[in-house]
Formats: C-alpha cells, sequence, structure tokens
C-alpha cells in the first residue's frame, strides 16, 4: 500500500435521527483502501456496512448525518465537500453498484442511451461519439452481440445482463474507486460467478481500487485483498483475505465463520460451541427401506404457459389471434418420489421450474400434466381452487422465502400461527388455540410474550420462526421449504436450518428444500435433484450428486460457489 | 422435548442489529400523539373534523336561533353580536343556519362515501383479486362513468330520479364510482400473489376469505386516505347540485342553497349571506383534504413503531 491511501475513512460515526433519539449507525470507524486494492466489507443486517459506503458517495437519506470524522478522497474531504464537487467525483471518480440491477436502471430508456447519458454528463463523449463509446463499455462487460444489445431495454435483458449493464455504466467513466454493494445478492451462483469475475479483472486491468460490501465471507475471501469485518457499527476485525479463514481474531468473525456453510461440515458445526448441546447425531439418510410406497409420487408433471403472441396485437384485437407458437414448457415431464421422513433437495437457477414445480405440489397452481400422487391419491386431479375443501390441504404445508411478505401485516404473530388451525381443524375456543400457539411458539423457539406482536415488531429470524410454526402448526406429513434462509443473516440461517431438521426428526415430516444454494443443500439434504430448464438434469443422494457429479451442469454449479481458502 | 429445543436452538436476539427492526409496541392513544405531533397541520385538520363533528350532532339543538324562523323585521342585517353571521332577506339568522346544516351536508357525504366505498370498493377488490371478466366488466363500468363530466353525470341522475337528499347521495356515490374501483383494484391486483395471501391459501382459506380477511384489511390504509378526500369532494358536490336547484329545497338550511340566495345580495353589498356558509362549505371541504394524510399515518400498522 502506498503511504496516502486512496479513500481514507477515520473515525467515522454517522448517526440517523429517530423517534426515539439519535441512533449511531457506524460508530467511530476507520477503514483505508490503497490504490489498486480490493476491499471488502463484510457484515450482517445492520451491521453498518452500507451506511458507510453511502457516507463516502453522501447519499444518506435526510435522517442521517456524518456526526464525527473525516472521509478523505485523494486529499479531497468528502464530509465538507459542497454538493457540485460532489456531482462532479460522483460517477466520475466514485462509481457505485447496487444490489438489484433492474431498479438501478431506467426501466423506460434503452440500455445504450443510459450509457451515453453518463458519458455526456462527465463529458467523456460528444454526441457524435457517444454511441461508439457506449458500445465499446458494453463490449469490454463481456456482454454478447453488444450492437444490438445497445437497443435493449432492461426488462428484455437477464438479472446478470443488466448487472453487467450496471457495471458498464459505473465504469464508463473509469473511476477510481468503484463501490459494489452486494452486487450479486439475488443472482444465480454461475452468474454471480461470471460477474464477480468481471468485477476483479475489469478493476486490475484499470488499476482501480475496489470497495466489496457484502455478507457472504466466503465471496469476500475469494476475491478481495482484505476483509474488514462489521458488527453494530463497529469495524470488530480487519485482515488479509488469505489470513481471516485461517486466523480470526474476533470472537464474531469466527462466529460469521463458522455459520457459513462449507464442505465437510454438518449442521451442528454452524452454531457456536457453546450452544451445540447434546452431540449431534450423524444425519442418517432418512430414506426408508426399500419396497414402502414413497411419501409422494410425481409422474411425468408438466407446466405450460400459453406464450403472448408478439406482434398480433391487431390481429388479438379483431379477434383472429392464431394460437403462433407451441407454449412455453416451464416443466417439462419430471419424475421423482418423496420418501417418508427424507429431506429432498430441488435445486437450480432461476427459471429452472423449481418454483413452478413446488407451487404444483402445494397444489397452488394446476399442472398442464402428469400426476401428484400423495399417500395414495392422486391430488394434481383436484382443482387447486377446490384443494383448499380438500382433507389432504392439511399434510402438505409451506414455509415460503421471505419471511416479511409471507406474513399478512395487519395479522399478530399469534393471528398468523392460528389461522391454519381456525380453517382446518377441530380445535375450539380462545384458550385452546392460545395454548396451541404458544406450544408452537415454544417448539420453534419463539420467545411466548412475542407472539402478540405484529410482524414489522418482530425480526427477520422471528418472522422466519412464525412461518415455521404456521406451516407445522397442524402435523403436515409434507412441507416445502421454498428458499427457507435465503432473506436471512448467515448466523440466523444456521440456526433456523438446525430448528428445521430438528422439528424434522421430532415430528417425523418429510421435507422439500428448494434452494440455489448447494452448500445448504449439502447439510440438509438426503437427496437431491438438480434441475434446469424445467427437466431434471441429475438425481441422487446429497453425497452422489454434489460429491462426484455426472452431468456437466452439475459439475458447472458447484465450481460457480465461491470457495473460502479452506 | 422442549429442554432438547431450547439446547440446540440458541437464540437468535444476540444479533443486535435486529433491536431496530422490534421496538415494543405502543397504544394507538399515544400513537396518534406522536402523528399529531410530527406534523401539527394533522392536528389541525383532527380538531376541525371534531367542531365539525359537534356541530353535526348538537348543531340544531345549541343555535341560538330556530334557523327556520323568519323574522322580516331584522331582515338583511350586517353581522352583529346579536347576529354573529348577520341575517338573510327573510331575517333568518345565518350563524344559525349555518351551524344547522352542518348535519344535512355532513350526513350527505358520509353516507355517499359510506355508499361508494362498500361498491367500488367491494368491485375494485374482486377486480383485481380475480382478473378475468370480472376485473373487465368492472372496469368498463368505471370507464362508462369516467366517459361523463361527473358534475353533469350527477345532475342528470338526480333529475332523472328525483329531487331527494337520498338520490343526492346515490349520485354522489356513482360519480366517485371509478375512484375507488381503481385505487382498489390496483392495490388487491399488487397483493394478490403476495407471500401472505399464498401461505393463507394453504391454512385452507377460501378465496372469499382471503379477500376479506387477507386482501381488504390491508388495503384500507389507502383506501381511508381515499375516504377523506371523497368526504370534502362529497361536500362540494351536493352544495353544487343545491346551488343549481337541485336537490335540497328551500328552506332547509343547506350551505349550498344559502350561497346560492345570497349570490344576488352580494352585488347589493349584503355579503354575509353567502361568504358565511361559503366559508363553511371551504373549511370543511380543506379539513377533509388534509385528514388524508393524518388518517394514513394512523391506520397504518408500519408507521406504528
Amino acid at each position: 500500500m502506498t503511504a496516502q491511501p486512496l479513500l481514507d475513512i477515520r473515525n467515522l460515526t454517522v448517526e440517523f435521527a429517530t423517534r426515539r433519539g439519535a441512533v449511531q449507525a457506524v460508530k467511530s470507524i476507520d477503514i483505508q483502501v490503497g490504490k489498486g486494492e480490493t476491499v471488502a466489507i463484510v457484515g450482517e443486517s445492520g451491521s453498518g456496512k452500507s451506511v458507510t459506503s453511502y457516507a463516502v458517495v453522501r447519499i444518506l437519506d435526510r435522517a442521517g448525518k456524518v456526526a464525527e470524522g473525516s472521509i478523505s478522497f485523494s486529499g479531497i474531504d468528502l464530509v465538507t465537500a459542497d454538493e457540485a464537487q460532489m456531482r462532479d467525483l460522483r460517477g466520475r471518480e466514485i462509481s457505485m453498484i447496487f444490489q438489484n440491477p433492474r431498479a438501478a436502471l431506467n426501466p423506460i430508456r434503452k440500455v445504450g442511451k443510459q450509457i451515453e447519458d453518463v458519458l455526456l454528463q462527465h463529458v467523456q463523449a460528444t454526441g457524435a461519439t457517444a454511441r461508439e463509446k457506449a458500445i465499446e463499455a458494453l463490449t469490454k462487460v463481456k456482454i454478447a452481440r453488444p450492437e444490438e444489445r445497445y437497443d435493449a431495454y432492461p426488462f428484455e435483458l437477464s438479472g446478470g445482463m443488466c448487472q453487467r449493464v450496471v457495471i458498464a455504466l459505473a465504469l464508463a467513466c473509469q473511476p477510481q474507486l468503484l463501490i459494489a454493494d452486494e452486487p450479486t445478492t439475488g443472482l444465480d451462483v454461475t452468474t454471480q460467478k461470471a460477474v464477480m469475475d468481471l468485477i476483479v479483472e475489469l478493476t486490475r486491468e484499470r488499476g482501480m481500487s475496489t470497495i466489496l460490501i457484502t455478507h457472504d465471507l466466503g465471496l469476500a475471501a475469494a476475491y478481495c485483498d482484505r476483509v474488514v469485518v462489521m458488527e453494530k457499527g463497529r469495524v470488530v476485525e480487519t485482515a488479509d483475505a488469505a489470513d481471516i479463514f485461517r486466523n480470526p481474531q474476533h470472537p464474531y468473525t469466527r462466529k460469521l465463520m463458522q455459520a457459513t456453510p462449507r464442505i465437510g461440515m454438518s449442521l451442528a458445526d454452524l452454531l457456536p460451541e457453546a450452544s451445540s448441546g447434546p452431540p449431534a447425531q450423524a444425519r442418517a439418510p432418512q430414506a426408508a427401506p426399500a419396497g414402502t410406497e414413497p411419501l409422494m409420487r410425481v409422474e411425468n408433471l408438466v407446466k405450460e404457459y400459453p406464450r403472448p403472441a408478439t406482434g398480433a396485437f391487431f390481429a388479438k384485437l379483431m379477434g383472429k389471434a392464431e394460437p403462433s407458437s407451441p407454449p412455453f414448457r416451464a416443466v417439462d415431464g419430471i419424475s421423482f418420489d418423496v420418501a417418508r421422513g427424507e429431506t429432498l433437495g430441488l435445486v437450480g437457477e432461476s427459471g429452472c421450474g423449481k418454483s413452478t414445480t413446488s407451487m404444483m405440489i402445494t397444489r397452488l397452481i394446476d399442472p398442464s400434466g402428469g400426476r401428484i400422487v400423495f399417500d395414495g391419491t392422486d391430488i394434481g386431479a383436484i382443482p387447486a381452487k377446490q384443494f383448499a375443501a380438500s382433507p389432504q390441504r392439511r399434510r402438505i404445508q409451506m414455509v415460503f422465502q421471505d419471511p416479511t411478505d409471507s406474513l399478512n401485516p395487519r395479522f399478530t404473530a399469534e393471528r398468523a400461527i392460528a389461522d391454519p388451525i381456525m380453517r382446518m381443524s377441530t380445535l375450539n375456543g380462545r384458550d385452546a388455540l392460545r395454548a396451541r400457539c404458544e406450544e408452537l411458539a415454544r417448539l420453534v423457539g419463539l420467545p411466548v410474550e412475542l407472539i402478540d406482536r405484529f410482524p414489522h415488531q418482530l425480526s427477520g429470524g422471528q418472522k422466519a420462526r412464525v412461518g415455521i410454526a404456521r406451516a407445522i402448526a397442524l402435523d403436515p406429513d409434507l412441507v416445502i421449504l421454498d428458499e427457507p434462509t435465503a432473506a436471512l443473516d448467515v448466523s440466523v440461517q444456521a440456526v433456523v436450518l438446525n430448528l428445521l431438521e430438528e422439528l424434522k426428526l421430532r415430528l417425523g415430516m418429510s421435507y422439500l428444500f428448494v434452494s440455489h444454494d448447494l452448500n445448504v443443500v449439502r447439510l440438509l439434504c438426503d437427496r437431491v435433484i438438480v434441475m434446469r430448464s424445467g427437466a431434471i438434469v441429475e438425481q441422487g443422494t446429497a453425497e452422489e450428486v454434489l460429491g462426484s457429479p455426472k452431468a456437466e451442469y452439475t459439475k458447472e454449479l458447484l465450481t460457480a460457489i465461491p470457495h473460502p481458502p479452506a | 422435548m422442549n429442554d432438547m429445543s431450547q439446547a440446540k436452538t440458541p437464540e437468535v436476539e444476540p444479533v443486535p442489529a435486529l433491536r431496530f427492526e422490534a421496538p415494543p409496541s405502543t397504544s394507538l392513544w399515544s400513537h396518534a400523539r406522536h402523528v399529531v405531533s410530527e406534523n401539527p397541520v394533522t392536528g389541525l385538520a383532527f380538531a376541525l373534523f371534531a367542531l365539525i363533528l359537534l356541530a353535526a350532532i348538537f348543531g340544531p339543538a345549541i343555535v341560538p336561533y330556530d334557523p327556520l324562523a323568519s323574522d322580516t323585521a331584522a331582515a338583511l342585517q350586517a353581522p352583529s353580536a346579536k347576529h354573529w353571521f348577520g341575517t338573510d332577506q327573510l331575517g333568518r339568522d345565518i350563524f344559525s343556519r349555518v351551524i344547522a346544516a352542518t348535519r344535512l351536508d355532513f350526513s350527505i357525504a358520509v353516507f355517499s362515501v359510506a355508499l361508494v366505498f362498500v361498491l367500488g370498493g367491494l368491485a375494485g377488490v374482486m377486480a383485481g383479486f380475480f382478473g378475468g371478466w370480472v376485473d373487465k366488466v368492472v372496469g368498463r363500468i368505471a370507464d362508462t362513468i369516467m366517459a361523463f363530466p361527473l358534475f353533469v353525470l350527477a345532475m342528470g341522475i338526480v333529475a332523472a330520479l328525483g329531487n331527494s337528499v337520498t338520490n343526492i347521495i346515490l349520485a354522489t356515490a356513482i360519480i366517485n364510482f371509478p375512484l375507488y374501483a381503481r385505487v382498489a383494484r390496483a392495490e388487491a391486483n399488487v397483493r394478490r400473489d403476495a407471500g401472505f395471501v399464498q401461505a393463507a391459501r394453504l391454512s385452507g382459506n377460501s378465496d372469499w376469505r382471503l379477500l376479506l380477511t387477507q386482501i381488504l384489511p390491508n388495503i384500507m390504509p389507502i383506501m381511508a386516505v381515499q375516504m377523506s378526500l371523497t368526504m370534502g369532494y362529497a361536500i362540494l358536490n351536493a352544495a353544487g347540485l343545491s346551488f343549481i336547484g337541485l336537490g335540497v329545497r328551500p328552506p332547509t338550511p343547506e350551505w349550498g342553497i344559502m350561497v346560492a340566495e345570497g349570490a344576488s345580495f352580494i352585488v347589493s353589498g349584503e355579503w354575509w349571506i353567502a361568504f358565511f356558509p361559503g366559508l363553511a362549505l371551504m373549511v370543511a371541504v380543506f379539513c377533509f383534504n388534509l385528514l388524508g394524510d393524518g388518517v394514513r399515518d394512523l391506520v397504518d400498522p408500519q408507521r406504528r413503531n
């Protein structure tokens, strides 16, 4: 590192004015980023990692302000710089990439034009050369057929492609510092790898400095030179990426590392030693002995969606639309079994049909073909609309991906848990209902005094527990877990995964675990199905599929996971 | 059984940042105080609303003069200590008439808004939730109503159905229908596939129950704002109809009629006859428009922390 770091944050404190007085989101932190250095800021939600970056580019919202400290960027004090100076720096000297690429792009403007806007704004191009330079920028971020993509609107591009456009935007003016705020959250692993490789390659090539803000310690260690770990608004540890896994100093870093699923761990390993309780029993395959009838047998399941007739607007208007193209097959004839007491993992990238499959199995949507035989009954034949009244309804339940979205904001936790009981059981009376809800809350480790709260008064982990309690309220036989920990911090994820495993053993349920996170699947599942484009690519036991994959695609998925140095 | 779960599932709470998300719950009253203290204009709107409500309930009982009693000896008197707002051409006390009229104008607004909330809100929620032909039918009905100049449509309805308070209420409700149907449709449509609706479906709720327990309560904050805004509009609409001689008939005290009656006296200098009922009308509309923001802050559970 040079004597004068490019970005020098000293003793920075950021305060937010709230109803309960000022809250310090960032407490006297020091971070230095040298020229050409890649630094990761790692922490869980609320650690202050994003706020730090917002303070650097001065885009804190109105309630927030820098209370103390200095931020100097190649000699300029960013805390006292006036707005005109900041405007000039943003984009030209310091660029930012945000989490949701689609939200960062103007949906009604061609992506090429959006790149031109930035170039023209910072006088990097003239009207005559703008188009050429924009295409050049698209080429640099490895977008195939850039001349064609220049005219594309954001909605016509995939998430990964949009993120590349955002990167092209951010790098268009050759900034000295790039701040990437969770740039790959929400992207598939293979896309994540491609995007991260691209960022690292481009920044190396230009000698840029990069700050990567992430919750994923593995990603940070795999792509960055140095890692800054933040907790509760404080920097608890700063170390070289190579060292941090080998020799973590701070207890919080150790806890975070431990909670990150890796190869060769068991579920109980994710939890801090102090609380791991009875020695975890080796996860023996729970599959029932051969010959017994599986709990669920899915045969040749198909879901088709009609393709919108393109360019036939007037024909449609005249009532003359013809079924021009064959319908889109989201799920293309898949067959599998779920044994009693087993956890089956359903793995694939976005758009592979795994969510459609789980929606059909939970009978929220109707399949276009095939059979779903549940405990001897073909439940696929019962229309989804009538399934609510079916006696099978209570036996198939689901835990949703986003615990916030899946709770009615106007229902208390108790009311949410009680809902299936009120609809589908014979349990009667307020007291009995309350008692059952409290019992369920205790079962999922939700403090009983919290069950009168509304969802927005609960933390992410607590909301996840409410969702789980609701799903198991009627002792279902099959629970579909739709990425139940995707929206949670790793330490919370570790606890929730252990809870799910324990509940399964205790209540004798089967799980269908839908996920894109192979590390988590490895921990929880007995058998794994890998899906791609609506079809099953590979299936087998978790050790087989994830240990010695046969299909090319599975191998590709496995290599795309960022592996922290072991 | 339980000791095992406690042993194996340590508390998530130590993750400290989550503290900010989980403040202790507060009562509605303290929340209302907070809303008012944050925005004094809301406080003013609520105070005005209380005043209007009091006038509507107790007005006819507490006014100094009989609002219908004429006293030709005291006709066309300017505002004085005896007659605060002056008297009209028949010697009726305008202050008493303005206060007494509150009940009628307020009731027309309340009933028409209640009616359109039920009809338009429900139709809109159904259109957004079920989609398909329900959506098409509701959408076309709304389009048809929107195709008319709304006040002219209201005039037409009252003229066709007959000059009565009930028909004013009906006409006001009908012209507001598209507003409610569209807002409710948009909000319901967004929430149709929300996680909590899917979860409720899995809990064995029928479509109708989903609509009533999951969707409707969640669009109430938006609908409440809408109701508050249309209240002002409904009052204005009722007064407008009376002004042109439809609906309420003299000598019933009503702000619109009083403005109409006083209008001819403005040129001769007796401004107070039209001015005070007009002022009352303005204050009422102003109050309901301001109330919208306050109501949203109050009923939205997300803001109650």
